[in-house]
C-alpha cells in the first residue's frame, strides 16, 4: 500500500504536466473569449430607437435583410463607458474614410445621456437600437462594453471584438474581418 | 564591451555548474574527498561569475546602454536612477538572471555556512543545486539572453512598464525570488537525502533554518506585492486570487506545512517521507510559478512577454526536476520507516492535522488555478475561477486550521491531555464568543463569515497568549520568576508566539477590509462633495505637474469629519509618454481603524475637461494585514535567531531514540 501511495505524487505530476504541455499550444490564446455567435445568423432582437433621437432603431431584420453587398459593423456602446469615447473617434473615422456601415446598440443607457453623448461626439451610426434593460445584450452574449461585431451580407456574424477598437492591431483585425465578410457576400451573390 | 563580459561570464557559469553537477557525485561514489570538496570551490566560482553577469547587466541599465535590447526595451534615459537599477530585474531576461543569482548565492551559503554537515550529504546537496543552476543558465543562454545586442541602437529606450516604476514593486521580485529560490536548497537537501536513502533528525535540523529563511523572504515578497497592488492599481483590493498571485501563495502554504512537519522529523524522528515530499513539492510549486508566469499559460494581469518556445523549455526543466525527484521519492520513500509513535491526541497529531489542512488548502488553490486550463483541455469551455470559489473552499479550511492552531501549541508530545488543554482555554473560548457576538451586534446584517472569523481570530490570539502565559507560569509564581522564565524561553518559541499572533492580526485585517468596505465612485467636478463612512470629502480641483519621465495630474481632496479638518488627499494620475501608458497613484490616509483611500481617473475625453472619475473607499482595519504579515515574518526571523540553530551539533533529546548520526 505504502509503495503504491509513494507513486501517487509522480502520477499526479505527470497528469498535470500533460495538461501544461497541451496548454502551451502556440495557437491557443488564453485571453481570447470565444463567441458562440461566430458563423451563426444574428440573434433575434428588436430594439426601439433611442428616445428623442432621429436615428432609427435596430432589429435582427435590419441585419439579416442586408442587400448582400456591404458588411455591417455592429457596435455596442454606452455613454457611461469610458473606453467607448476613445473608440468612437476610430469608428467615426472608419465610417468617413473607409465607408463602413456602422450600426449601434446603446447598452443600458439613459436616453438623455445617450443623446448628449452623441450630440457631443457626433453620430456616425446608421441605426441605433436602445437596449435599456440589456436583453439584446444577453442575446448577443456580450461580456462588457464596448464590443464590436461584423455581420456579412447574408446576415451571419463573422467576427467579434471584445473591448475598444483602438490601436493598429485592433483596427487591422476589424479591417481583415470586413474584407472576409465582403468576400463571403461576393461568393453568395455570384 | 561590458555586456560581452557579462555574456562570457554566463557561459563560463554554465560550464562550472555542469562540473559541479557531476564531480561531487562521482566523489561520493568513489569516496574521493577532493572531488566532494570541489563543490565548495565551484560554488564560489559560480557565484562570482553570475554576479559578474548580473553586475554587467545592471551597469548597462545604469549607463543606459541602448545597444542592449533588454535595456532599450525596458529603460529610458530620463528614468530616476532607482528605477534604472530596478529595471535590471523588470524584464523576463533580467529577472531570470536575478533568479539564478539568488540560486547560486543560496548554494554558496550552504557550502560556506554549513560546516557540520556530513561531507557526502553536502556534496550531493550542492550537486543537485548545480543541476538546477545548469538548467536555468542554459535556459537563459539559449532562449532568453539578457545581453542580446541591437543594431542600430535606438536613440532612447521604450521605458519600463510604468506600473513597475514603484519602490514597493522594485523590491517585490527580489524578495519573492529569495523565497522561491530559497526553497531550492531544501529541495536539494531532500533529493540528496533520497539519493542517500536516509533521513534522520539531524537532516531535519539542517533543513529547517533554510526553510524558515526562504519562508520569511517569501512572506515579505508576497506582502510587498499585495501592498503594491493595493495602493498602485487604484482598486483598493489587496488580493485578487489571480493565477500569478496564487502561484506565489502555493509555495508559501506548502513551505508553512514543511517547516511544521520538519519539527516533528527533528524532534520525534517521524513524518520522514512526508517531510521529504513537502520539501520536493514546495520547490516544485515555486518552479510551477516560474513556468506559469513566463509561459503565458493562464490569463493574468501580470505576465512577461509570452513565448511558447520558452514555455516548452521551462516545462522540460520542470519535467526533469519534478518528475525526477518524485520518481526518486516513489522508489525510496517506502524504505524510510517512521520513528516515534504517538497517541491520537498529541503535539504530533496536532501538527499532522496542520499539515493535512495546509496540504488540502494548497491543493485547493492549485486546483482553482489550473481548473480553467483543465476544463478548456477537456471540454473546450473557457471560464475563470474567482473569489467565490476560494471563499467556499479555501477560507473554511483555513478557519478550521486557525481553530486547531489555538490548541496545538498547548498539546504535549507523544500523549496530551485534551481535557486539561480545553480547560485552560475555556476563558479564551468565552471571550472569543463575546467578540463574535459583539461583531454580530454591531453589524447584524453583515456576512456571517465575518462574525465567525473575528471570533476565531480572537480565539487564536487568546490561545497564543494563554500558551505563553502558561510557559512563564504567569500568576502562578512571583512576577520576577515569571520574568526570568520569559527571558529564558527559547527564541524559537517566541517566533511561534509572534507568528501565530501575527496570523490572528492578519485575519482581523482580512475581515475588516473585505466585509465592511464602503466605496463611492463619482464623476466629480471641482466643488463636488460626498460622504463616506462618516467623512465628508470635497473635491477641490486638479493641477498639472511634471515628473522626471511622466506628466502628473494631481487632484486635491479635503477631508473633514463633523466639520473639523482631517486631512488632504492628493491622488494622482501619471501619464508616461514614452511607455504610452498611465498609472494611478492613490492617496491613502492610514489609521489603525481603517484606510481612507482615494484614486482619480482623467476626464473621459478632451471635451469633458473638469469631469473626473473619483473612487473613494473606506477600508476598515486594512493596516492590520500589513502589521500581521510583519509579525509573521518577524516570527520567522526570531525563530531563525534561536541559539539552537547556531550551535553546531544537534542536542540529544530526552527521547530514548538512536542518537542522530552527524559525521560519516
Amino acid at each position: 500500500m505504502k509503495r503504491i501511495l509513494a507513486f501517487l505524487p509522480i502520477v499526479i505530476a505527470v497528469i498535470l504536466g500533460g495538461f501544461l504541455l497541451w496548454g502551451l499550444n502556440p495557437d491557443r490564446d488564453p485571453n481570447e473569449i470565444p463567441s458562440v455567435l461566430i458563423s451563426q445568423p444574428v440573434p433575434a432582437f428588436d430594439l426601439p430607437p433611442v428616445e428623442g433621437l432621429d436615428t432609427p432603431g435596430l432589429s435582427s431584420a435590419d441585419l439579416a435583410e442586408n442587400d448582400g453587398s456591404a458588411p455591417i459593423v455592429v457596435n455596442v456602446f454606452a455613454s457611461w463607458c469610458v473606453p467607448c469615447r476613445a473608440e468612437h473617434a476610430v469608428l467615426t473615422r472608419m465610417v468617413r474614410e473607409d465607408g463602413i456601415r456602422l450600426m449601434g446598440i446603446n447598452y443600458k443607457d439613459k436616453p438623455q445621456d445617450a443623446r448628449n453623448w452623441l450630440a457631443d461626439l457626433g453620430n456616425p451610426y446608421e441605426r441605433i437600437g436602445s437596449d435599456l434593460d440589456g436583453r439584446a445584450g444577453i442575446e448577443w452574449g456580450i461580456s462588457g462594453v464596448p464590443e464590436t461585431f461584423v455581420i456579412d451580407g447574408a446576415g451571419t456574424v463573422v467576427f467579434r471584438f471584445v473591448g475598444p477598437v483602438l490601436g493598429d492591431e485592433a483596427i487591422g483585425k476589424l479591417r481583415t474581418a470586413l474584407e472576409q465578410a465582403r468576400q463571403n457576400g461576393a461568393g453568395e451573390t455570384s | 564591451m561590458i555586456p560581452e563580459i557579462g555574456q562570457f561570464a554566463l557561459a563560463l557559469a554554465l560550464a562550472v555548474a555542469l562540473v559541479q553537477s557531476v564531480l561531487p557525485l562521482m566523489g561520493t561514489a568513489r569516496n574521493n574527498v577532493i572531488w566532494m570538496r570541489s563543490a565548495t570551490a565551484t560554488s564560489v566560482l559560480l557565484t562570482v561569475l553570475v554576479a559578474i553577469a548580473f553586475g554587467a547587466l545592471m551597469w548597462s541599465f545604469v549607463v543606459s546602454d541602448f545597444t542592449v535590447v533588454n535595456v532599450a526595451s525596458n529603460s529610458h534615459s530620463l528614468k530616476p536612477m532607482l528605477f534604472k537599477v530596478a529595471a535590471t530585474w523588470g524584464s523576463h531576461e533580467g529577472s531570470l538572471l536575478l533568479w539564478v543569482l539568488i540560486l547560486v548565492i543560496f548554494g554558496l551559503g550552504v557550502s560556506l555556512l554549513a560546516q557540520n554537515i556530513p561531507l557526502k550529504l553536502k556534496a550531493r546537496t550542492l550537486a543537485v543545486q548545480a543541476w538546477i543552476s545548469a538548467g536555468f543558465l542554459s535556459f537563459m543562454l539559449f532562449t532568453s539572453n539578457p545581453f542580446d545586442r541591437v543594431f542600430p541602437a535606438p536613440l532612447d529606450g521604450q521605458d519600463l512598464n510604468p506600473l513597475l516604476q514603484d519602490v514597493g514593486l522594485a523590491m517585490h521580485p527580489p524578495f519573492l525570488y529569495l523565497g522561491y529560490v530559497g526553497f531550492s536548497i531544501v529541495f536539494s537537501f531532500a533529493v540528496a537525502a533520497l539519493i542517500e536513502g536516509r533521513v534522520d533528525p539531524a537532516w531535519a535540523r539542517w533543513v529547517r533554518p533554510w526553510t524558515l529563511a526562504a519562508w520569511v523572504f517569501l512572506t515579505l515578497g508576497i506582502v510587498l506585492g499585495s501592498w503594491w497592488a493595493y495602493y498602485e492599481l487604484g482598486w483598493g483590493g489587496w488580493w485578487f486570487w489571480d493565477p500569478v498571485e496564487n502561484v506565489s501563495f502555493m509555495p508559501w502554504l506548502a513551505g508553512t506545512a514543511l517547516f511544521h512537519s520538519a519539527i516533528v522529523t527533528e524532534k520525534r524522528d517521524s513524518f520522514k517521507s512526508w517531510t521529504i515530499l513537502l520539501a520536493v513539492l514546495t520547490f516544485s510549486l515555486s518552479l510551477l510559478g516560474t513556468f506559469v508566469v513566463r509561459s503565458g499559460l493562464l490569463t493574468s494581469v501580470h505576465a512577461f512577454s509570452v513565448d511558447p518556445e520558452r514555455g516548452i523549455y521551462i516545462l522540460a526543466l520542470l519535467a526533469i526536476a519534478i518528475g525526477g525527484s518524485l520518481t526518486l521519492f516513489a522508489v525510496r520513500a517506502p524504505q524510510m520507516e517512521g520513528g516515534g509513535l504517538f497517541a491520537p491526541i498529541s503535539r504530533e497529531a496536532g501538527l499532522l492535522i496542520n499539515n493535512l489542512l495546509l496540504a488540502t488548502a494548497t491543493a485547493t488553490v492549485l486546483f482553482g488555478t489550473l481548473y480553467p486550463l483543465l476544463l478548456e483541455a477537456v471540454t473546450g469551455e473557457k471560464i475563470s475561477v474567482g473569489p467565490p470559489y476560494y471563499n467556499v473552499s479555501f477560507v473554511p479550511i483555513m478557519l478550521v486550521l486557525v481553530l486547531v492552531m489555538g490548541i496545538g501549541p498547548l498539546l504535549s508530545w507523544k500523549r496530551a491531555d485534551l481535557r486539561g488543554v480545553l480547560d485552560r482555554l475555556k476563558w479564551v473560548a468565552g471571550l472569543s464568543l463575546l467578540a463574535a457576538l459583539a461583531v454580530w451586534y454591531l453589524d447584524t446584517g453583515g456576512p456571517a463569515l465575518a462574525v465567525l472569523s473575528i471570533g476565531l481570530a480572537a480565539w487564536l490570539l487568546g490561545a497564543v497568549l494563554t500558551e505563553w502565559a502558561g510557559r512563564i507560569r504567569l500568576g502562578e509564581v512571583p512576577l520576577a520568576e515569571s520574568m526570568r522564565r520569559a527571558r529564558n524561553l527559547p527564541r524559537a518559541h517566541y517566533g511561534m508566539v509572534v507568528a501565530h499572533a501575527g496570523l490572528a492580526v492578519c485575519m482581523i485585517g482580512f475581515v475588516g477590509s473585505s466585509a465592511w468596505k464602503s466605496e463611492v465612485v463619482v464623476f466629480a467636478e471641482p466643488g463636488t462633495e460626498l460622504e463616506i463612512a462618516g467623512f465628508d470629502v470635497r473635491f477641490e480641483g486638479v493641477e498639472d505637474l511634471r515628473g522626471p519621465n511622466y506628466l502628473s495630474r494631481m487632484g486635491t481632496l479635503t477631508v473633514t469629519r463633523n466639520g473639523s479638518y482631517v486631512t488632504t488627499l492628493r491622488p494622482e494620475r501619471r501619464a508616461y509618454p514614452v511607455a504610452g501608458s498611465s498609472t494611478t497613484e492613490s492617496a491613502i490616509r492610514t489609521t489603525l481603524a481603517g484606510d481612507l483611500y482615494a484614486s482619480i481617473q482623467e476626464p473621459a475625453s478632451e471635451d469633458e475637461q473638469g469631469r473626473w472619475t473619483l473612487r473613494i473607499l473606506y477600508e476598515p482595519l486594512v493596516v492590520w494585514i500589513w502589521i500581521g504579515s510583519g509579525l509573521l515574518a518577524l516570527g520567522g526571523v526570531l525563530s531563525l535567531s534561536d541559539r539552537r540553530l547556531r550551535v553546531g551539533a544537534p542536542r540529544k533529546r530526552t527521547r530514548p531514540a538512536p542518537a542522530p548520526v552527524v559525521a560519516e
